[in-house]
Formats: C-alpha cells, structure tokens, sequence
C-alpha cells in the first residue's frame, strides 16, 4: 500500500510526536508514506480569511506536487487534510475558480487537474484499507484496561470528511477496541477544543476546553487521544492555565492516537514521541498497561 | 413596496456575499431556524449569531455585518455547515465576510492581525513559523500579554516542539510567484 504524504508544519515541530509514530505505525502497517517533496503550508484557516484565490492556489500547489504515479494523498493534520479535500472540491465545482487556480500555479511552472488526488486521513486509511483482521494481528501488547477518551475533533468528520459520521463519528473508536483498549463513550467527541480562540478570547477558549477535559473525567479515562495537532496543543499546552483560571486540577494526558496505537503494535514508546506531551502521559501508560508496558515487544 | 438597499453599482449586500461565497446563493434559502447558532461554540462571543448575520446580510445592513465580531469569533469547526438543514456553508460565508470585512476596513478586532502575521510568515518561508507567529502578534498586538504566555513558551520549547529560526521550502521562488499571481487575478476579478 502506497500513498502520497502530506505531514503539515504543526507535525515538523509542535506535534513532532504525531510525526514519528505516524512514520512508525504506518511502517508497521505496511503504509508506504511518499513524502510530496517540498511542500508548502496549507495556511490553516488564514488564507482563507484574506484571499481565497491565494488560499487555493497555495494549497493546491501541494496537490500538484503529488507523484504522478500515485492518486491517493494522506494527511494527518486535520487542518491540513480539510485544507486539501476542500480546495479539491472547490476546483472540482467551480469552473472558474478552477482555471484561475490553474492559471496561478502555471505561473510556478505547474498544473493541477481538478479532482486527480484523492485525499484521505490517515485514521481512514488505517481502519478501511487495512482493516480489523489485519491490525488485529498485529496487535502484540493489547492495550487492556487503557481506558481512552477517543476525540475527533472538528475538521476531520466536518464537513468534506466523508468517512464517517459528522455529529458522532464511530471510526477511532472501533480502531482502539481492535486494540483491545477500554473505549469509553466520549460524548464531547467532536466539540471544538476552541481552536485558534486562544489568541481572541482566553476565557470563552478555556471553558471549551474545560468541558472537553470535564467529561473526559466524568467517563473515568485515562486519557484523550487526538488527531488535531490544534486540539492536542489547545487540551495539552493550556491545561494548566485552565486549571489557574477554573481552580480545577485535571491532569489528564492528551496524546496522538499514533502515539497509543504504536504501543498496542509492540513499539518502543521512545520510538512515538512521548514525552513531548505537557501532561505527562507515562506513567499513567505504565500503571495501566504494566511493566514493560514503554518497552519494544519483539 | 419594500426594497432593500442598493449601492451605485445597482446591486444589494446580499449580492456582494453571495458572489464572494462559493455556493453562497443557498444563503437565500434561510428560514430562520437557528441551527447555526445554537451549534456555535463560540455563540455567547458573537454580537450577532450567524442566523442575525444571515437576516442583517438579507436586509442590506453592510456596515453592521461588516464591524461585526461574528466572522472572527469563528473557528472553522463547521458544526454550522454540517447541521444546516438548508445546506447553506455558513463557514464559507464567515470567510467571506472576513475578506470583505478587511478589504472595506471595517475589521473592529485584532484577529486580521494574527492572520496577517501568520500568512506573512507563509510568504516569506512556505512553512508556519509558531515562534515567529507567537512573538510578532503579541509584540506589535498585545505586549502584556507576553507575560502570560511565557511559561507556555517555554515548556513547548523545553520539550523541542518550538523552533526558534523558521524552516523554508526550497523552491520559495516558485511559491511566491504563484502567490503573486493569484492575488492580482484575485484583485482583477
């Protein structure tokens, strides 16, 4: 299995963890990632608050640069997988847009056919191409009595998503059972961890992710898994000024589902990226999972 | 009989966001629901909900649309958009908004700033840059509040998820002249 890939800065960087066992799960799951070389932002949501003919024509500078050989792009930032799926479809629906797109990235030396790529997350990936019988065998440390909050997050079931259900999405869920984890019924799934409202409005973005973190509690997880790098930031990185602003005392590990999924596939936890995380999620994976539980399984 | 307002052009705000929006002629088909708004989690923000914005956008009423801090409290999450039963993209239409909003000088808040900042860095290297983001909004935007953002700094740095010097892609040449040319396409259309 051989796909196109679209890491996305957050990953180069600030959620560097989702990067590395991104790399490692896919590896372990026979997913050939081909990097596109050289790309470039998608601009988040900035671009298209300005301009949007320069908002497509950067993000589509991206879907131009795929490997002609290959027609299927993952992305695993949510911001970045929304960013290419919509310019995608844009193009595709409007004529217009389309040449003027096209016309933009000729001025690089480049073209886009409307609707060549198709682009995936990586979560869909993993649980339709690979599917249960196959990462059910690879399972070699289930994850038993892991209790996890599976969240969703915003731009991935919302609204170009297209493989699974916006308002209670089941995918991560199932993927996690398979792993033999302790799934707990999330009802905050797909609330909005503020996104950028940090930098509006601090009190209205901390009561967002108050909630999240209050009913993540509320289920008795252990953890929450993200697929966002904003949402990781936003519940990991500001937990603590939630905590000063709300005198509450959540310290509730949010870390990438990759970073959990590689250790339900026998990888060191060295190899995914923990640590990075603020809330420290160690020690809470080797008081569930049991000794050894950081350690490769051969 | 009742009209709504016009501009020396002959055409209506409505016109002027419809034609800003893709897909933004299902905006007509608005019947007042309040899904939108009752799905936005940043509604108690807004000085207008995103159904007020709709009825004020119908009844011509720029420059309150326009000063408002709706579109900006918008994160993109598109619950609105999902839940609409009239398959309006109220998102699309706040990205709208924002670029007319800038485009006329009416933005009120200081979230143009922060997409300016992060799209200039975009410009100049091809990838985000947190650091350059984080300190040159605060700088110029919001000095004291440095402060409080200190400590968060320093403990994504501390764990090496904050780059203190920008990464650039290779061929920088090439994307900016992409983006040179889509803005004057964008500028003459």
């Amino acid at each position: 299995m051989k796909y196109a890939y679209y890491p996305g800065c957050s990953l180069e960087r600030s959620s560097v963890a989702y990067d590395v066992s991104v790399r490692e799960v896919a590896d372990a799951l026979g997913i050939e990632l081909v990097e596109i070389d050289d790309w470039n932002c998608c601009g988040a949501t900035e671009y298209f608050s300005q301009d949007e003919l320069v908002a497509c024509s950067v993000v589509a500078r991206n879907l131009s640069l795929v490997d002609p050989e290959l027609d299927q792009l993952i992305a695993s930032c949510a911001a970045c997988y929304l960013n290419l799926k919509k310019t995608d479809r844009l193009m595709v629906e409007h004529p217009d847009l389309n040449a003027k797109v096209n016309e933009a990235l000729a001025a690089g030396g480049l073209s886009y056919p409307a609707g060549r790529v198709r682009v995936r997350h990586l979560l869909d990936v993993i649980h339709s191409d690979v599917g249960e019988a196959a990462i059910r065998e690879k399972v070699l440390r289930p994850l038993t009595h892991l209790r996890v909050a599976p969240y969703y997050g915003c731009q991935v079931v919302r609204p170009f998503g297209d493989f699974d259900n916006p308002e209670y999405p089941m995918k991560l869920d199932e993927l996690f059972g398979w792993l033999g984890a302790d799934v707990v019924d999330y009802p905050a799934k797909t609330h909005c961890c503020s996104g950028h409202m940090t930098q509006i409005s601090e009190v209205q973005a901390f009561e967002l992710i108050r909630r999240l973190l209050q009913s993540a509690v509320d289920r008795r997880a252990d953890m929450i898994l993200c697929m966002c790098p904003m949402c990781q930031l936003n519940l990991d990185a500001y937990q603590r000024r939630v905590n000063g602003y709300f005198k509450t005392d959540f310290r509730m590990p949010i870390v990438f589902f990759t970073q959990v999924m590689g250790l339900g596939l026998g990888i060191a936890a060295d190899r995914l990226g923990f640590g990075k995380e603020i809330v420290p999620a160690m020690p809470v994976l080797e008081d569930k999972l049991g000794p050894g539980a950081l350690e490769s399984v051969a | 009989m009742i009209t709504v307002p016009t501009d020396e052009r002959g055409v209506t705000f409505l016109d002027d966001v419809v034609k800003e929006t893709p897909g933004g002629e299902r905006i007509t088909h608005c019947m007042q629901c309040g899904s939108c708004g009752g799905s936005c989690p940043n509604g108690p923000e807004m000085d207008h909900t995103p159904r007020e914005l709709i009825a004020l956008i119908r009844a011509g009423q720029r420059e309150r649309v326009l000063a408002s801090n709706t579109m900006w409290c918008c994160v993109s999450c598109y619950a609105c958009t999902s839940r609409c039963p009239q398959d309006i993209p109220v998102t699309d239409i706040m990205y709208a908004l924002k670029r007319m909003s800038l485009r006329e000088g009416l933005a009120k808040t200081d979230a143009p700033a922060l997409a300016r900042t992060f799209t200039g860095l975009l410009d100049k290297y091809g990838r985000s840059f947190e650091f350059g983001l984080a300190s040159r909004f605060y700088l110029f935007n919001r000095p004291l509040a440095m402060l409080k953002m200190g400590p968060l700094g320093l403990s994504m740095f501390t764990r090496g998820r904050m780059a203190l010097i920008p990464t650039k892609i290779r061929q920088l040449d090439q994307l900016q002249l992409i983006i040179r040319k889509a803005r004057e396409l964008g500028a003459s259309s």
